[in-house]
């Protein structure tokens, strides 16, 4: 009985008070690659200033998108991080849930890297060995404009400067985004060198995103699920296998695995910075402007996350694995944040 | 051939089969126990590091010209001049006294990444509890040492992260006795950090706590009521036979369902904030209800019936039979229920992914409508993250929460022992 009444009261007690809560705490959603940056940045904004530490969810770019455009007030998050930019519909789908006001941040890059382990050769591939190695449909090898599935069982055979090893690829699911950016840049960016499925894209532009953007399925593209570092731990027990990773766990476990040279590229600081590196993509967070008076500090952690000292060239980001965007368009960036520009699509 | 001969030829038959069949059993127990010690060493090997921390010892000076304060001794000190310190600077100051030929620009950086980024921070909570400090002596303190260093200095892993100069640095500080390792008391007292040197589980601890209290104060009252008037009162008719169908089922039901349940209920319709420990505590309880349900159905339905008859037969009511005799003998079953129901709980991540607790929260929950999260979703979110230190901490936070279960169920154990005892 006395359970009972305990029961009743903290419901009581909870409806009153979410009544009358507004929120103090900035809320964060979206993508698990901008994740490790954004809650750096969080930290350090809890520990420097006198509002609450930010809390952020690691949702996905697109679950985030969801729960951001769902509309305005305290129960919707205030800010979604996003790898890749939003997407036309998701905009619509903001303005017709009240969210006008937005305004994009262009945080910096990710560089994507194909690595396998130390004890192995490094690898020299270009994007289109990728994509001739894990498609699921490829040209046909006798040179007639007709695709077959995909028969390459060794490196050797998709280009004869690479070893007679056995294809065997170690990479995340279809549902994260490092995926969706390999394929994207990887596998697209392959299947464009071939002439003939370029000339695809204009006849029949979905026949081409099929045939571009799908992994082969039989067991020489593993799915290893979304945590990279299991990636590593099996990329040293099996030295001939390669893995796909975001350059921040490459960084952290260089002394394990080496990523591999694509087109001449290490995967490097540098070259992802100065966008010689093929394989990388600009990282996004979006702000609700309407929120930016109501709920305290957002704007604090605006300019946190834009000042030099986080994403600058010395910055603590870049510690992260953060690769910065250049600094004039650093200074275009903070302007345009600290004004709230407004998002415009058509 | 008569019966005796006949089961005397088989007899040795049937004692190799029996043999065979222990043979097996004890097979079945050692592989399971084989696993288990296998998993247990594996945690625990990789969960060692986390225990330990390195520490770096740094002169920091304490004159007022140092501290960049008015050096006029007749102007008293007061506290916003304090938390005006450049702490950080301080810091980096005292390093660079300790190292005077790292004088390019390049070499100083490389010099300040031997410390954690706290450093500043412990240094201003040590003026401000104690202003007297100011005007005294050097200070010498055990400052947390950067993750990398501490990687590199504890486990001998040597990544690009650590430079040739920086392994200079920790050289020399190690013929000088500066650097040792230590305790790492902050894993047990310091909330969420992306520094694995300032990670603690203390937030994941309490937001365990506050989940599974709500999800305990209504499971359990919710759960026995409704297994006690399914059991003793209600009618048997077509009606309760559903119900008793359909609380089968939930209890088969995937965990991430109820999240989505939760999340349509509770916040979107109920309007309750997100992350917060009482909307996980109401999703889990509708996790455990099914179990508590069905264990205490259990119980229940095993007191005997002479029991309620004398009771009955004594002149007690229906409902005084049920509450003075028959829940009192029932009480070790539910209750074991109840806790097996708890642990379940307590290991939950799916459901809460839905609800916004798998999130960054640095700050300690307080109450249950703090933002927190829980102990397997750290783990979760530990083992996701790319600094190669969090892989001890999340292999150490597995042996808290293993630790945990172990509590609970030994609980389980002691009290239907009581329980046992009383009857």
């Amino acid at each position: 009985m006395k359970k009972l009444m305990l029961v009743t009261a903290l419901a009581a007690m909870t409806v009153s008070s979410v009544q009358a809560a507004g929120r103090d705490t900035i809320s964060v959603v979206g993508s698990s690659t901008v994740y490790p940056f954004a809650t750096v940045v969080a930290e350090s904004f809890g520990k420097k200033t006198h509002f609450n530490t930010p809390k952020i969810e690691s949702t996905g770019s697109g679950g985030g998108m969801k729960l951001f455009c769902s509309g305005l007030g305290v129960d919707s998050p205030d800010i979604t991080n996003s790898s890749r930019a939003m997407k036309k519909s998701e905009y619509d789908k903001c303005q017709k849930n009240g969210v006008t006001d937005i305004t994009e941040v262009h945080v910096g890059f990710d560089g994507i890297t194909i690595a396998n382990s130390k004890e192995s050769e490094q690898f020299k591939l270009t994007r289109k060995d990728l994509f001739l190695a894990l498609a699921l449909q490829v040209p046909n090898p006798d040179g007639s404009k007709t695709l077959v599935d995909n028969p390459y069982q060794k490196w050797n055979e998709v280009n004869a400067d690479l070893p007679a090893v056995r294809i065997e690829v170690l990479g995340p699911p279809p549902t994260s985004g490092t995926r969706d950016a390999f394929s994207e840049l990887a596998l697209e960016g392959g299947c464009k060198k071939i002439d003939w499925i370029k000339a695809m894209k204009k006849t029949d532009k979905v026949a081409y995103k099929t045939v571009c953007h799908s992994m082969r399925e039989d067991g020489r593209y593993i799915e290893a699920g979304e945590n990279d570092n299991l990636i590593v731990q099996k990329l040293v027990r099996n030295p001939n296998a390669l893995g796909i990773f975001g350059y921040s766990f490459l960084e952290q476990n260089d002394d394990k695995v080496q990523g591999s040279i694509i087109e001449g590229q290490q995967p490097e600081f540098e070259s992802i910075a100065d966008g010689s590196y093929p394989i990388s993509r600009p990282l996004f967070f979006y702000v609700k402007n309407a929120h930016t008076a109501s709920i305290p500090g957002i704007k604090e952690y605006l300019e946190e996350f834009t000042s030099e000292a986080a994403m600058g060239d010395n910055g603590y980001l870049l510690d992260k694995g953060l690769i910065p965007l250049s600094a004039e368009v650093r200074a275009e960036l903070r302007k345009n944040t600290s004004a709230g520009t407004r998002l415009v699509m058509n | 051939m008569n019966n005796t001969e006949t089961v005397k030829a088989g007899l040795k038959k049937r004692y190799a089969r029996e043999k065979r069949f222990q043979f097996y059993g004890k097979a079945a127990v050692m592989s399971g126990f084989v696993f288990l010690i296998f998993l247990l060493f594996d945690i625990t090997t990789k969960a060692i590091p986390a225990f330990s921390i390195t520490e770096i010892l740094l002169e920091v000076p304490m004159d007022r010209s140092s501290l960049g304060l008015s050096t006029d001794t007749s102007v008293s000190i007061d506290d916003e001049a304090i938390a005006a310190i450049d702490y950080a600077g301080l810091v980096k100051k005292s390093l660079r006294s300790q190292f005077p030929e790292a004088t390019k620009r390049k070499d100083k950086k490389l010099l300040y990444r031997l410390m954690s980024g706290s450093a500043e921070y412990e240094l201003r909570q040590l003026i401000i509890d104690d202003p007297g400090l100011i005007d005294g002596e050097p200070l010498s303190i055990w400052f947390k040492a950067d993750d990398d260093v501490d990687t590199f200095y504890k486990l001998k892993r040597n990544t690009s992260r650590i430079k040739a100069q920086q392994v200079e640095f920790i050289a020399s500080l190690k013929t000088e006795s500066r650097i040792r390792t230590a305790l790492n008391w902050d894993f047990f007292t310091n909330g969420d950090s992306r520094e694995p040197e300032q990670a603690g589980i203390k937030g994941a601890l309490l937001g365990s706590f506050w989940t599974l209290l709500v999800t305990l104060m209504v499971s359990l009252p919710v759960g026995i009521a409704a297994a006690i008037y399914l059991e003793e009162f209600a009618p048997q008719n077509r009606l309760t036979d559903f119900i008793e169908i359909n609380i089968n089922n939930l209890a088969a039901v995937p965990s991430i369902v109820f999240g989505l349940l939760g999340l349509a209920v509770f916040i979107n319709f109920f309007g309750m904030p997100r992350s917060v420990p009482l909307v996980g505590g109401l999703v889990l309880s509708l996790i455990t209800l099914p179990t508590i349900i069905i264990s205490s159905r259990a119980a229940i339905k095993s007191v005997p019936p002479s029991l309620r008859e004398a009771a009955l037969g004594l002149g007690a009511s229906h409902m005084q039979m049920v509450f003075h005799h028959v829940l009192p003998q029932a009480m070790p079953g539910v209750l074991t229920g109840a806790i097996i129901g708890m642990a379940q709980a307590l290991g939950e991540t799916a459901p809460l992914l839905m609800i916004g607790m798998v999130a960054f929260i640095v700050d300690v929950p307080d109450g249950v409508l703090d933002s927190a999260t829980v102990l397997p979703v750290q783990i979760f979110l530990w083992a996701d993250s790319p600094e190669s230190a969090f892989t001890a901490l999340t292999a150490a936070t597995i042996l808290v929460l293993l630790a945990f279960l172990t509590v609970m169920n030994a609980l389980a154990i002691l009290l239907r022992n009581y329980f046992e005892r009383q009857r």
